[in-house]
């Protein structure tokens, strides 16, 4: 179970000065064996609230704790190390690292063939022309969004954090990676996304705004406020394109 | 050879005692062992150079020939001029290199004068790797000079590794391609400390068609200084292109200067460049895989130079 208790981040611009909130005042739950999407706007603070939770970010107030154990002040590392496993809005790129290499360090060991077809056969690619591929721009964006997944199952883990894991991945391969994320039940996921087929996977979803608290709860009950905050995006969007 | 000779070669030729086919290997300014046949022949030089001449027989294929070099003595300046005449329609590897070992504080030092020249449709790949190692206040310095002359339809490709312990090497590589000619160099250089590299390369495409890929990785550590110097003429119509990539840790500097000279207007020539720290997010994508963050430097260290 992870438990965010009154988180607050905050960056200063470093230009003027000002203090820019962007999350405050969080206090949420995720059980274990649950699916959790995080849905919302544009910058309501969803892959703020990934990075704090992987330990990427600090938060600047709160706690958060994992099974009860305050990890606010552990490493990136040493949450890796706990079962925390976070697949990236925007994957990294490197340089001379190719895919299979990559898949090695995610699942900590040498694989063969059939260990690498494994985790890049369930994210729709074939290993044999993606493992001596360099994880570099010759890879098309949703081809660099599958491998960012396989390694995410690579490593394997307790919690899942998966920002945005469905952006730039094809239509047709949909069903498939929501197959994907069902597999995962049993453990505690966290997806950041705005794609209804994911959202009905949810087992309980977290509204973010930009102003106030997030609102939470199990899929039935939140899919009216997500509506109603689609229709207030849809007649903002007419006004600015208006 | 003795067990240091041994350790020597296996680091720069991956050697295990004598190799198998041509060979020559030169130890402290001396031809320790030589081999040759009828398909790749190595001879002494006849102008009094020190050196050795390499003759390709047309049509060899997949021959390989080693010429390594070790120095294990301080105070020694070993020059060496090497030409290399490949024959018509050849494809050989050729595997050089040099290894320095110096107990002293004095200097040891290496200049190998490579010369190549490559006769039509025959491909050449040439391994090239410096080492040094001993005593940190002696030197163990490089001078390779390399001179490739590509005819019509031939093709090098040079890999050049220097992955530690030199103090201070000026490299000079120049090339001139021919008619559908294609020149490919890899270059690995490694420097801490507060050991110097320069490499440069003169690039000349003359002939139709002709190309030229230049690729060069660099790691700065310490108070280490490397400068990448790259002049690439394009006199036909051609295509020329050069990336230098280089990663900066501590207090080290690299300096990468450019120079395209496109003097043909159906000459088409491109220089990247990019020097920096490590990307933080290459950082913290191993470190959420599970990494340290030292663990992380290394493989993304190791993943760019190997």
């Amino acid at each position: 179970m992870i438990e965010l208790r009154n988180i607050g981040y905050s960056v200063t611009d470093e230009r003027t000065g000002r203090k820019n909130v962007i999350l405050s005042g969080i206090d949420l739950v995720f059980p274990d064996n649950s699916i959790n999407v995080i849905t919302g706007q544009n910058g309501s603070g969803k892959s703020t609230l990934i990075k704090l939770i992987s330990g990427i970010e600090k938060p600047t107030e709160g706690s958060i704790l994992y099974n009860g154990r305050d990890i606010t002040d552990t490493s990136i590392t040493d949450r890796a190390k706990a079962g925390f496993t976070t697949a990236f809005q925007q994957p990294v790129r490197f340089k001379g690292i190719t895919v299979g290499k990559l898949l090695d360090i995610a699942s900590d060991h040498k694989n063969n063939l059939a260990g690498l077809c494994d985790y890049l056969s369930v994210v729709g690619l074939c290993a044999r022309d993606y493992i001596d591929r360099e994880m570099n721009d010759s890879l098309s964006g949703g081809e660099l969004k599958r491998v960012e997944l396989a390694m995410a199952i690579a490593k394997g883990g307790d919690v899942f954090l998966l920002d945005e894991p469905e952006a730039g991945i094809d239509l047709w391969s949909f069903d498939s990676l929501t197959k994907l994320f069902t597999k995962l039940r049993g453990k505690t996921v966290l997806i950041v996304s705005h794609q209804s087929k994911i959202i009905d996977i949810a087992d309980n979803i977290v509204l973010l705004d930009r102003e106030g608290k997030p609102e939470v709860g199990t899929r039935e009950e939140m899919l009216p406020a997500i509506s109603a905050s689609r229709n207030v995006c849809s007649v903002m969007e007419g006004s600015t394109n208006g | 050879m003795d067990k240091l000779d041994r350790e020597l070669l296996e680091k720069i030729a991956d050697l295990h005692g004598i190799p198998e086919g041509s060979y020559n290997i030169r130890k402290d300014g001396k031809s320790l062992a030589r081999s040759s046949d009828s398909d790749i022949e190595i001879l002494p030089r006849k102008d009094g150079k020190e050196g050795i001449d390499i003759f390709v027989r047309a049509g060899v294929k997949n021959k390989s020939a080693h010429i390594p070099v070790i120095l294990t003595q301080g105070g020694l300046l070993d020059v060496v001029y090497n030409d290399f005449y490949i024959g018509k329609g050849a494809d050989v590897t050729i595997i050089a290199g040099c290894g320095i070992h110096n107990d002293t504080c004095g200097e040891a030092r290496h200049d190998g004068v490579h010369t190549f020249h490559l006769e039509e449709g025959s491909t050449v790949r040439y391994i090239e790797r410096h080492y040094g190692e001993g005593n940190p206040e002696g030197k163990k310095e490089f001078t390779p000079v390399t001179r490739a002359f590509l005819k019509k339809g031939s093709t090098l490709i040079m890999e050049a590794t220097q992955l530690g312990g030199v103090t201070s090497t000026d490299r000079l590589t120049t090339a001139t391609v021919g008619k559908n000619a294609r020149l490919i160099v890899k270059e690995k250089i490694m420097t801490s400390k507060s050991e110097r590299a320069v490499s440069r390369f003169k690039v000349k495409l003359t002939g139709e068609n002709s190309t030229a890929d230049v690729i060069s990785r660099s790691v700065a550590r310490d108070d280490s200084y490397q400068s990448f110097v790259s002049d690439l003429v394009g006199k036909n119509r051609c295509f020329g292109h050069v990336e230098c990539d280089g990663i900066l840790l501590d207090r080290a500097r690299i300096l990468s200067t450019p120079k395209i000279d496109a003097a043909s207007p159906e000459a088409s020539l491109v220089h990247e460049a990019a020097v920096g720290k490590i990307a933080g997010d290459q950082l913290i994508k191993l470190m959420t895989l599970g990494l340290t963050e030292k663990e992380a430097e290394d493989t993304i260290i190791k993943g760019f130079l190997y």
